[in-house]
């Protein structure tokens, strides 16, 4: 498969990977359950170091749930129907890009748009259901795309008000921030380099690991424990090989189920953070603000 | 190791598998790439290229009752590894898709299990829901 240049992939650029909307400051923000719940430091997190990169996220007024995970066959339009009803809120509300956060959100929203764009037998029977004309495109990003292509690791970099040196950090992506490539198109699908060029620019010592594309388990955490630890406890183990410091995930469920298993499953003494909760510690807000958890915020008093 | 095929069955199942996954079954030749990188291989009752082979020896039934699709948990891992292109967890989905479709699926909540999903992040409990029950 031949990998074209991230900004061509995700639709943002030139045929020769120029980035054509650099500078785009405002964006259209769907942040998801998740986030207003368990993952609270994730949107807090985020929301200040936009603010300070000089973004705007606009929240969705009333969001409603992305549908989780998108369906793999090809005439499940129910299960479409949870993201095309956000797309539509979306556009209704003037976004044509919509920034998300959450793994979940966004994998299930940029498939989802991916689907519509291609089946119009779809996106019609989806419109009439939902009684409108026809279905808009919205192009749904994740902050992390937003902040390499709109804002760009360098100018990251210069705004690094409290660099973050001697903090072995492994960036874990999993699988819903690169898979599928065809149709995410964030990075590559076995050799991504995105979150280690963010966590480089706040000034992290990034260590290599094995299991920064592995699947944490995902939802079966929810029907079958025991795959799900075992999942997490590879992740973990492959951390401290790598002799981190920190695990570093974008997703809530990533983050949940590491941190499940280390609790009852084999405390590898690994705490997992949000890659925003870091970006934020580096633009110079107060780690106490940030939502860290008490494993978290200990080990980063030791390192610092 | 010994298998029992009923061979050429003509259910159509590997043909509503094709048309629901859009996946192209007789692509696979069975190279196993994507049993190696499984995460869940070892929950399964076959290894995941099996059910494929099932599949286009024309055993539904085999594919169908297995464990595998339910194991499948769609990280995709197999669909990045697979050097003829194939997108193994979309066959996996919809022979999942099949069994809701007829309204057997394997698993269903219960009344005890509420405790412990109110401690769970939602998107999982919500996910699993739309994948596994009907």
């Amino acid at each position: 498969m031949v990998i074209k240049p991230a900004a061509v992939r995700s639709g943002r650029g030139d045929e020769e990977g120029n980035v054509v909307d650099q500078g785009k400051k405002t964006f259209g923000y769907y942040p998801g359950c998740e986030l207003r719940t368990r993952a609270q430091a994730l949107d807090i997190s985020a929301r200040k170091a936009c603010e300070t990169l000089g973004i705007t996220l606009k929240e969705l007024k009333d969001w409603t749930c992305c549908g989780s995970l998108v369906a793999q066959v090809k005439d499940n339009y129910m299960a479409l129907l949870a993201p095309a009803r956000v797309l539509l809120q979306a556009h209704a509300q003037g976004f044509n890009e919509l920034a998300t956060l959450c793994a979940f959100c966004f994998n299930t929203l940029r498939r989802a748009s991916f689907f519509l764009e291609r089946h119009p037998e779809a996106r019609r029977k989806l419109a009439t259901f939902l009684e409108v004309e026809m279905l808009p495109q919205v192009r749904v990003l994740h902050l992390l795309e937003v902040l390499r292509d709109s804002v760009g690791f360098d100018r990251i970099r210069e705004a690094v008000r409290r660099p973050l040196q001697g903090l072995r950090v492994a960036p874990y992506y999993g699988c819903l921030l690169l898979r599928p490539a065809q149709e995410i198109g964030l990075d590559d699908p076995e050799e991504p380099t995105l979150m280690e060029g963010l966590l480089k620019a706040l000034g992290c010592d990034v260590v290599d690991f094995r299991s920064r594309t592995d699947c944490c388990g995902s939802y079966h955490i929810v029907t079958n424990q025991g795959v799900a630890a075992q999942c997490a406890q590879v992740i973990l183990h492959s951390a401290v090989d790598a002799k981190a410091d920190f695990l570093v995930a974008s997703c809530p469920v990533c983050q949940f189920n590491l941190d499940w298993s280390q609790a009852g499953h084999g405390n590898t003494g690994v705490p997992v953070l949000y890659f925003a909760q870091l970006l934020a510690l580096a633009l110079g807000e107060p780690a106490e603000t940030l939502g860290f958890d008490e494993r978290g915020a200990a080990a980063l008093r030791e390192s610092s | 190791m010994s298998l029992l095929l009923s061979l050429g069955r003509k259910d159509g199942l590997a043909k509503e598998v094709a048309a629901l996954s859009e996946q192209n079954l007789y692509a696979c030749y069975q190279c196993g790439k994507c049993t190696a990188g499984c995460p869940v291989a070892s929950i399964m009752d076959d290894p995941p290229h099996q059910i494929v082979r099932f599949l286009q020896l024309g055993d539904a039934d085999k594919a169908l009752k297995s464990s595998t699709p339910w194991a499948c948990v769609g990280c995709l891992t197999c669909a990045s590894f697979c050097p003829k292109g194939v997108d193994l967890a979309r066959i996996m989905e919809a022979l999942r898709t099949v069994r809701l479709r007829r309204l057997d699926a394997p698993f269903r909540y219960t009344q005890e299990d509420g405790e412990w999903l109110s401690n769970l992040p939602q998107s999982a409990v919500v996910a699993a829901m739309r994948k596994v029950t009907w």
